[in-house]
């Protein structure tokens, strides 16, 4: 199809460079700086999707942001995009769009019968038609309403674009570059202010693009150019166009996104496809415009009907022809603008034009150009179904209240201006309340709450000359207070068309007989009848009568219809509409893609990788890596075609019968120094520490003030006043901020400092009857024997020229030692022990075979100290001092922790000695009984004994001390699994301790 | 996202703190005997109020200090900070 509706010579697009696209399929020819929309009219396409409710045809109504029609799905190599506004989306080569919310397709769609079934769609038919029966709801109502809801399918491939985020600080934030935002931006820049300034199309200028006037002897497009060159030149100030700052959160944060490679058929190497700013202001001046109000009128949303600065801004902008021949449906002044466009352009209008007798500049150049106007008259209702084809219109009374004879106009569009409404979106987010302007018939911000001011016609100003004048005072006012350079530019003559009042009518009245739709929100089909019926159902808030109706909820926002659905309600409440009050305004100002809001968070990049400085050695040995919260850490060495099972179970068992070596650099490390230190930890711990000697360990439980075990380790006494404290690796963080919470605010008496040292040491623990013999080759020159380095003992030596500490201490329940040192010389202490240790049949173990290890000594970890034992239940009651206080033992006395058939730690082995019990499994006496099954408690850790050769598992169950011997059942109703099972004692290995002190 | 006056380090966005609750609560002095419930209302008890709050950030991502912000709980405008053991005015 040729561009049948494009002007010659008219417009911004490129006519150098044509470019062609898909729409539904079909081949399509636009210019460079077209949207999806001005290329598609200029084509004679209108017809582009469905509605949401009743499937009416839908197709274009706005230009910009508030377009309420034209949601198209975008793909784009590979990638889909479920929801651009035809109105905003340029076009570039290759680019395939379609319609959204039809089936089988947007000309002959099955839904549309939902337009003949209108009496069962009346506001809140969802809360009426999907009650009853119950038993509808699985079958018949859900499918319904999740094949109803929504537009467009997302996809479920991996989106490999990348998005980033950004932080920016900023003296002034200007949200628009319309005439306003240029002032503005250009008066605070040259004070010295460091701007931004954010236009959320791709072309700067807002209503000087299509606007008639003059600034400084130039047109209102030279202008902006001027400016904006101007502005770029400056190195204290940002512009950025593509980019929407569609939230204002607190402490003047705003959020805006930078749409840079949407427009392109290939986002460029190095480059994301868009950028999220979080923009920290100093001071805001938003200047967003305003947006034009519809006239409603029976089937005002027929295809053609559109917003007549739309037509306007394709007119000059674009250089296309909504129509051929249109009918202007105005109550003031603008419609006369976009008449006179099309008369410019060889179109003849028709100007119906509700007031009675205006005059004005405007209207005086249309009669001068032989514009046919018709006065006191209205459209009662568009003709046509798939595309405008003629209009029904009428001379309405005075009073507005009766229509005249109806007569039947020709027309293939109709373009409708019922005034402005300021976007106050931004300002309203800001937690400005908003005042009513009876001037305007609509909502202004009222007193500023953050570091924010209204300017433009976001604040109700609607002449040129006003603007900018107010503009470059506040540009000036607002940058002088933060630099105070009192540099003022002086302000440009503006000369522009003067216009008269508008009229307060907007809502034209159904002929005798007739029940057209009136449409007041457009994309969720919200007709005038819809507010009626919820207010005559008694529906009085307007919060309320928003959601059972949902007029404003879809994803416009109702940029188009809010203003006319509070003035309805009001009408027929009697109210002045700040009575009835206005909704609340929620961040996005538009929709946002979920990938700019993740970023690069994504996958891996969702947290940081810690990685042990022996990765590499893992990496290099077939280690199989497990999360350990932010850690990576060896879970198994791989060997042959061992999976986990046989290789934790070969690493375990050459622990227990010779040595082997495990990664434990994650293991927390806090430095405690100072005078008090043996004090603090004397109340951070339950035990007793004041006369812990220097050179050796002991074993400490910390609880929460609650009573609750918040964590366990060892703590080292290295030297007087510095002690070597280890946390478990998930608690590492939580521990320090525990610490220091005490430290600095409730014992600040106490001189002791702490910090982190979990990165300076690498660790590796050597754990085995072998252990000894490899530390005589590893230290030659230090004595471990039992006397020299006894169990819980601690040394410093000299590791083949590297500074060791080596810790006696186990949690393998083995004879070990935990050796450290600095973490550059982690992986040349890791290779020397393996390389020493081959003589002694040494292997590296992982997690794994690590917890096996613990688990059969009955020593707890993370999945015992869960956050709801107390030291009784996890069994390390000897640990909790008597004679001295510490931090939660005061909640220790407390009934329930005090009572004597709390859940205890116990040994759980399955009677027939080779089922493994899952993890999580309920331990019940009788299998069989009435559901719920009372629980005796859980199944807390699992492994496969190496000592028996069977399975073992650590459970916590209720008076756990009396029930060891007896037979009980472990369930898992989750793996359908009932297994018989003996208790035992938590001690399944070496219950004396033995080992670990030989 | 709030901006808050670390008293050590300056203005910091709020995603560099966390937050730790009541600022005006006490911890009993240790070795003291105290009732049942005088510890409950130290353990769990935390008034909620609507308007001015002072309370506990831990400047985590930052000096690691924890400090005291006066913030209005309904507003977020926040009032003063101070530093952990400063006076409050
Ligand atoms: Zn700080």
């Amino acid at each position: 199809m040729s561009q049948d509706f494009r002007l010659d010579n008219v417009g911004m697009v490129n006519r150098e460079k044509k470019i062609s696209f898909k729409f539904n399929g079909k081949k399509y020819f636009g210019f460079e700086g077209d949207t999806i929309a001005s290329a598609l009219i200029a084509n004679g396409v209108h017809l582009v999707g469905r509605s949401f409710k009743y499937h009416r045809p839908r197709g274009f109504f706005g230009v910009g942001v508030d377009e309420p029609y034209a949601i198209l799905q975008l793909d784009r190599n590979n990638e889909r995009d479920p929801n651009i506004r035809a109105t905003e989306q340029e076009i570039f080569e290759g680019l395939e769009v379609k319609s959204v919310n039809c089936w089988p397709s947007v000309n002959f769609d099955i839904g549309a019968i939902n337009n003949f079934l209108k009496m069962f769609f009346p506001a809140g038919f969802y809360y009426k038609t999907f009650m009853w029966p119950p038993s509808f709801w699985y079958k018949i109502y859900e499918p319904f309403i999740r094949m109803a809801a929504g537009f467009g399918e997302a996809s479920i491939k991996h989106d490999k674009e990348r998005y980033e985020h950004k932080y920016e600080y900023c003296d002034l934030l200007i949200t628009g570059s319309g005439p306003s935002g240029l002032a503005s931006a250009y008066a605070a820049a040259k004070n010295g202010a460091r701007v931004i300034l954010a236009e959320d199309k791709p072309r700067f200028g807002g209503s000087l693009l299509t606007s008639d006037v003059n600034i400084g002897n130039q047109t209102g497009v030279e202008w902006t150019e001027k400016i904006i060159a101007e502005l770029k030149s400056m190195p204290n100030v940002t512009v950025k166009n593509r980019s929407q700052v569609f939230g204002y959160y607190d402490h003047n944060m705003l959020v805006m996104s930078e749409r840079i490679s949407d427009h392109l058929p290939k986002t460029q190497k190095y480059l994301p496809k868009q950028r999220l700013w979080y923009i920290r202001a100093n001071e805001v001046l938003i200047s967003s415009g305003s947006i034009e109000r519809p006239l409603v009128f029976g089937n005002n949303d027929t295809p053609g009907v559109m917003l007549s600065s739309a037509a306007k801004e394709y007119m000059k902008v674009y250089g296309v022809l909504v129509g051929k021949k249109p009918l202007i449906f105005t109550n003031n002044d603008s419609g006369y603008e976009t008449a006179i466009e099309f008369k410019k352009n060889g179109v003849n209008p028709v100007i119906l034009d509700t007031r009675s007798n205006p005059s004005s500049d405007i209207i005086t150049e249309a009669k001068n150009l032989n514009i046919e106007i018709k006065l006191s008259y209205v459209v009662v209702a568009a003709k046509g179904y798939k595309k405008v084809k003629s209009a029904d219109i009428a001379k309405i009374s005075e009073d507005k209240k009766e229509l005249f004879k109806i007569e039947n106009i020709e027309c293939d569009c109709i373009c409708v201006s019922g005034f402005w409404t300021p976007s106050i979106h931004l300002a309203s987010q800001s937690g400005n309340k908003s005042k009513f302007n009876e001037k305007i018939d609509a909502f202004v911000p009222d007193k500023s709450k953050q570091q924010e001011n209204t300017i433009g016609s976001a604040n109700g100003i609607f002449t040129l000359e006003e603007t900018i004048k107010d503009a470059f005072d506040k540009g000036f006012d607002v940058s002088n207070k933060i630099t105070e350079k009192n540099n003022k530019v002086s302000v440009p003559t503006v000369v522009e068309k003067k216009s008269t009042v508008h009229d307060k009518f907007w809502c034209v009245p159904l002929p005798k007989g007739k029940s057209y739709k009136r449409f007041l929100d457009f994309q969720n089909d919200v007709a005038v009848s819809d507010i009626e019926l919820a207010l005559r159902e008694g529906f009085r808030s307007i919060e309320h009568v928003k959601r059972y109706t949902t007029l404003g909820m879809a994803t416009d926002q109702g940029k188009t219809s809010n203003l006319n659905g509070l003035q309805l309600v009001s009408d027929i409440e009697n109210k002045v509409v700040p009575q009835v009050g206005h909704t609340t305004f929620r961040p996005p100002y538009t929709p946002v893609s979920i990938g700019a809001i993740v970023g690069r968070e994504v996958g891996k990049h969702s947290k940081p990788t810690r990685k042990s400085p022996m990765h590499s050695w893992h990496e290099k040995n077939n280690a199989v890596f497990v999360d350990a919260g932010v850690w990576l850490r060896p879970r198994y060495y791989k060997q042959g075609n061992e999976g986990l099972f046989e290789a934790s179970k070969r690493e375990a068992k050459n622990v227990r019968q010779n040595v082997g070596v495990c990664d434990v650099t994650t293991l927390g490390k806090i430095d405690v120094k100072g005078p008090d230190a043996a004090e603090f930890l004397n109340r951070v711990y339950t035990n007793a520490w004041l006369k812990l000697p220097v050179g050796k360990a002991r074993y400490g439980v910390m609880l929460r003030e609650d009573g609750i075990v918040m964590d366990d380790g060892t703590t080292t006494r290295i030297s007087e006043n510095h002690y070597h404290m280890t946390t478990t690796t998930a608690q590492a963080a939580n521990v320090l901020s525990h610490l220091e919470y005490y430290l600095q605010l409730v014992w600040p008496e106490l001189n002791v400092n702490v910090v982190s040292t979990t990165e300076q040491w690498a660790g590796a623990a050597i754990a085995g009857p072998n252990s000894r013999k490899l530390l005589m080759k590893l230290f030659p020159n230090l004595d471990v024997s039992n006397e020299g380095l006894p169990f819980m003992g601690y040394k410093e030596a000299d590791l083949f020229g590297a500074p060791a500490k080596i810790y006696r201490i186990s949690f393998s329940g083995e004879l070990a030692y935990e050796i450290n040192v600095e973490s550059d010389n982690g992986y040349f202490m890791w290779e020397k022990i393996m390389e020493v240790g081959h003589e002694f049949q040494i292997q590296p173990y992982g997690t794994e075979a690590l917890s096996t290890l613990r688990i059969e000594m009955g020593h707890v970890a993370g999945s015992e100290l869960d956050g709801r034992t107390i030291p009784y239940d996890a069994s390390l009651e000897g640990l909790v001092s008597k004679k001295k206080d510490f931090i939660g033992k005061r909640s220790l006395n407390r009934s329930a922790f005090t009572s004597t058939d709390r859940e205890k730690l116990v040994g759980v082995v399955p009677i027939d000695k080779t089922t493994s019990i899952p993890e999580g499994s309920y331990i019940v006496k009788d299998p069989k009984a009435k559901l719920p099954n009372p629980k005796l408690g859980h199944v807390s850790a699992s492994c496969w004994s190496v000592e028996y050769d069977n399975p073992f598992s650590l459970a916590i169950i209720k008076d756990g001390k009396n029930m060891i011997g007896q037979k009980l059942f472990a369930m898992s109703p989750l793996k359908n699994k009932t297994i018989p099972v003996e208790i035992v004692s938590s001690h399944y290995v070496d219950p004396e301790g033995k080992r670990v002190r030989s | 996202m709030l901006y808050i006056n670390c008293p050590h380090c300056g203005l910091r966005s709020q995603n560099e703190f966390a937050y730790g609750g009541d600022a005006t609560v006490k911890r009993p002095e240790l070795n003291r005997e105290i009732s049942d419930q005088e510890w409950d209302n130290f353990v769990y008890l935390r008034k909620s109020p609507r308007g001015k709050h002072l309370e506990l950030w831990h400047h985590i991502s930052g000096c690691r200090q924890w400090i005291k912000v006066e913030r209005d709980t309904s507003t977020h405008e926040i009032f003063k900070t101070y530093k952990a053991n400063e006076a409050i005015e």
